[in-house]
């Protein structure tokens, strides 16, 4: 008995020195190529705004303090501004209004290619990656060619007499949301995909055989079977449109600030670099603990076949 | 056979080895983008057998953020009037005493004592213009001299306007059409701004660069502009007008300077002397469509665009050249300009 | 049962309304992708109106250098960065999933999707400087190099993601019956997981590569001389008067991306 607990024990060891091993390279190149730079920026939010754009090396939590409180321009006293949380709250909105839809559109996609029969399924795949070959930015002008008031779209309909005067779509929320849409869905069908592909039809043929519904078939066996990719999917397209740039700022009209036109506005004519890294790290540490949490609930379970 | 195609790849090899130590050095240009003529980088190449490369930025902060972080590559870079000032002031710059180069005499005289490089010490004139707005005539009949089209809009203008996406633009102008002072530090003026920009926001469209094709594809009637851009909108669109206003109106010129400890230093310099001459200077401006610092360039461009008002204003406009504003100053204009976008 | 709903002529995978909505959705990406290519073909300048067909536009951008640069410069990046960040995201999903729980995995997670999570402004400007110093300090530059190790940073977490989705819903049987079978675990990897894993793995690597391939603010900060990716180097175009010859370019592009695409494709068909 003793043995074989010191044999299972030592295996242990080695799978978890393997496991070690294998995660290293990633941990390595992410280490000093993206943390390092990264302690920089914390270290710039840290220090006070030189007066052309830069840093000067002295100390100050000022770029902290001006993210809530600023000086009121006529009587300089100090006082709550909610501008920066306002800008902050509406990508957030955006941001989740955009996976909700990518979800809506690309959980029945990647569905489909899915159960398309085997030999199929690769071409599904390229067909779905194909438009994404393409620059994002010359997509975007062709989305804006499209949509907008003197559009292809609006001729269209007043051509064929459906509607009158061109239907305002250009500029609106609903533009930036079709943006941020083109620019991550594949971010949520992929993983989708993948994780579907393997999905086991055994067990929803088990659950036709018990008399369910197809509702009742999608809503508790195959969507929880395929949480790992609804989850990936969902990190993958949440957090980076949180902080998008381009293609809000071109569809949006830039009327109203977000989160990453804020920040790379202050590295550039608002020539305020610590203020714009004060901003980066209270966005980070937001998604870090929302980070924190799905690895608390998935990480590290051995599945059991 | 095997012999002669060995001989013969052996003569290319060597042909090409030779050009190559023939060229007498590389210059590399960091310029804003959709700004260079390719027929000017030709003609440079083939006059002094330089081997030009050209990169390009779309702001001035951009540039300026990597000639900081050191060892950026370039040798020349085109920097704004202002930027120039504030490279200067922090050494970022090569004094490369343009005043002493031959084809200084023929700089535009009103060019040479300008505030960010009075005497020209470092920099050579590239291109300049003015910055005001452009009016779909078509679709607005009415009165376009006056910054009131911007900031205080006719009802039939309202909601169809494009403001650039400049701080400066935008906020100097309110400044000028309330009549006050650039880079006020006056707090009730200042207020008086930010109320101005709050109560003109809803009839702005969008803020855009990109005001070429928000104009003339329709999506806006109005839209905050340079006169070189409004030379290009008016081809395209003869009923769009670039408007000269009745308030002071805003100019700004890029200019050619050196970065210090650049590598190619003497070709940069050759690229600066060959700037000032007319006909270089009339290649870069046919381009881009701006004028340029340099006296008798105008007879070497084609008449249309020689002649187009543009470029050539009435008398009574009168322009400016703005220095940076203080930080105390600037820190507000951030506060205005996150309170107006946010 | 099976056979008599088969009987019934069920299929048990269809789930109402799913087959519409796919083809919605590909509907919805492609129609961008339609404009483009038509106006593509405009024998007039113009990108509101079309004129007529001319394939003028194609053989100007063929001829257009800047284009040729920077497309070169994009593919040696992008598809070096594609492998690189791939490969070692494999191994990190391997080791970070199905896996007996170690010390330090949790944060191991955090760090390996760092790169996520931070902006992209931020990210440029945190690398540019670091590579500044290092030039400055320690005299170190990769050249393009720096590029690369900078896109093989962000693309890693778009590899690793759908790689773990895919091993999370693994059998661990299949794997259990190779080592029963005195596999040692270099083989089960290889006749085993790898293939198992492949979907996953592809679909990381599309991801990669077309992050990469996008990526603009990024590079826009690190780039060095004679760096220009197709990216920047379309941005650039953007402020001119945009012809018809952009979108040649960009077709031109799709069109060699599809030719690569279904080259591997229907070799692989044709060894399977």
């Amino acid at each position: 008995m003793p043995d074989a607990l010191a044999a299972a024990n030592v295996l242990d060891r080695q799978i978890t020195r393997r496991s070690r091993l294998l995660t290293l390279p990633a941990l390595l190149v992410i280490g000093v190529f993206g943390v390092l730079p990264l302690l920089i920026i914390v270290v710039y939010s840290f220090l006070a705004p030189a007066p052309y754009g830069g840093v000067e090396w002295h100390f100050s939590t000022e770029a902290y303090v001006s993210f809530l409180f600023q000086e009121d321009i006529f009587d300089g006293t100090l006082s709550f501004v909610p501008d920066f949380l306002l800008i902050y709250l509406r990508s957030l909105i955006y941001a989740v209004v955009t996976t909700i839809v990518c979800l809506f559109l690309g959980f029945p996609t990647a569905y489909f290619m899915a159960t398309r029969p085997p030999r199929q399924r690769g071409f599904w795949v390229l067909l779905i990656t194909i438009p994404f070959w393409s620059n994002l930015l010359i997509r975007t002008l062709a989305i804006m060619m499209i949509i907008r008031d003197q559009g292809i779209l609006n001729g269209i309909m007043i051509d064929l007499g459906l509607i009158k005067q061109p239907v305002v779509m250009l500029y609106t929320d609903g533009a930036i949301v079709l943006g941020l849409l083109y620019s991550y869905l594949p971010f949520m069908v992929l993983p989708l995909y993948s994780s579907l592909e393997k999905l086991d039809f055994r067990l929803v043929e088990a659950g036709f055989d018990l008399y369910a519904t197809r509702w009742q078939v999608l809503r508790r066996i195959i969507i929880p079977l395929a949480k790992p990719g609804i989850i990936a999917g969902s990190l993958l397209v949440f957090i980076p449109a949180l902080g998008a740039y381009v293609a809000p700022l071109i569809l949006g009209g830039g009327r109203h600030l977000m989160i990453g036109e804020l920040i790379a506005q202050q590295f550039g004519t608002s020539r305020n670099w610590p203020l714009g890294a004060a901003q980066a790290i209270i966005l980070m540490a937001g998604v870090m603990v929302a980070l924190f949490f799905y690895v608390r609930n998935t990480g590290g379970k051995v599945q059991h076949g | 056979m095997k012999t002669k195609i060995l001989a013969l790849t052996a003569t290319a090899v060597l042909a090409l080895s030779c050009s190559a130590a023939l060229a007498d050095g590389e210059l590399h240009i960091y310029n804003w983008g959709d700004y260079t003529n390719p027929k000017l980088i030709e003609k440079f190449q083939k006059q002094f057998n330089v081997k030009v490369s050209l990169d390009d930025y779309d702001s001035n902060e951009t540039m300026l953020a990597k000639v900081r972080a050191g060892n950026s590559g370039y040798d020349i870079v085109v920097p704004s009037d202002y930027t120039v000032k504030i490279m200067i002031d922090e050494g970022l710059l090569e004094k490369t005493e343009p005043n002493t180069m031959p084809n200084f005499k023929n700089m535009d005289p009103r060019f040479v004592d300008v505030y960010w490089d009075s005497g020209r010490h470092y920099s050579v004139p590239w291109q300049f213009g003015t910055t005001s707005f452009s009016v779909n005539t078509d679709k607005y009949k009415g009165p376009m001299d006056t910054l009131g089209v911007l900031y205080n809009p006719p009802e039939e203008l309202r909601g169809r306007i494009n403001m650039l996406d400049d701080i400066n633009s935008v906020i100097h102008g309110a400044e000028r059409y309330l009549g006050f002072p650039r880079c006020t530090s006056d707090k009730a003026q200042l207020k008086q701004v930010n109320d101005l920009l709050e109560k003109a926001k809803p009839f702005w469209r969008t803020f855009s660069y990109d005001t070429n094709v928000k104009i003339t594809s329709g999506d806006v009637d109005v839209t905050q502009t340079w006169n070189g851009m409004g030379y290009r909108i008016r081809e395209k669109s003869p009923a769009i007008k670039f408007a000269f206003t009745k308030e002071i109106m805003e100019a700004w010129m890029d200019n050619v300077s050196v970065l210090k400890g650049a590598k190619n230093l003497e070709n940069a310099k050759l690229f600066q002397n060959f700037m000032m001459d007319p006909e270089n200077a009339a290649l870069a401006s046919d381009f881009a469509r701006y004028d340029n610092g340099i006296a008798g360039s105008h007879k070497f461009l084609p008449p249309e665009f020689g002649n187009a008002p543009e470029i050539n204003p009435p008398a009574s406009v009168k322009t400016e050249f703005v220095p940076p504003c203080p930080p105390e100053v600037l820190k507000v204009y951030n506060q205005i300009w996150t309170n107006l976008r946010k | 049962m099976a056979e008599a709903l088969a009987r019934k002529g069920l299929d048990l995978k269809h789930q109402p309304g799913f087959h519409a909505i796919a083809v919605i959705c590909l509907l919805l990406l492609y129609a961008p992708i339609l404009v483009l290519a038509v106006l593509s073909f405009n024998s007039g300048d113009d990108l509101v109106h079309f004129s007529g067909l001319s394939t003028q536009w194609y053989g100007k951008a063929l001829a257009n250098e800047g284009f040729h640069a920077a497309a070169t410069n994009t593919l040696i990046i992008s598809v070096t960065s594609m492998i690189l960040s791939t490969a070692v995201a494999t191994a990190a999903a391997l080791g970070t999933t199905r896996t007996r729980a170690w010390r330090g995995q949790g944060a191991a997670f955090m760090v390996i999707n760092l790169p996520l999570m931070v902006p992209e402004i931020i990210t440029a400007v945190a690398t540019l400087s670091f590579f500044s110093l290092l030039a400055s300090l320690a005299n170190i530059n990769f050249g393009i190099g720096n590029l690369i190790l900078a896109h093989t940073v962000f693309c890693i977490p778009f590899a690793y993601m759908p790689i773990r989705a895919r091993l999370e819903d693994m059998d661990v049987t299949l794997e259990n019956a190779a080592a029963d079978l005195y596999a040692t675990p270099w083989r089960a990897f290889r006749r085993v997981t790898l293939p198992l894993l492949m979907p996953g793995i592809t679909a990381g690597a599309a991801l990669a590569f077309i992050v990469s391939f996008d990526d603009f603010t990024i590079t826009q900060l690190v780039a060095g001389p004679g760096q220009t990716t197709l990216p920047l180097f379309i941005w650039s175009q953007i402020r001119r008067p945009i012809t018809p010859e952009l979108n040649a370019m960009c077709s031109i592009l799709l069109g060699i991306s599809i030719l690569f695409v279904l080259a591997s494709y229907l070799i692989a068909r044709k060894r399977a």
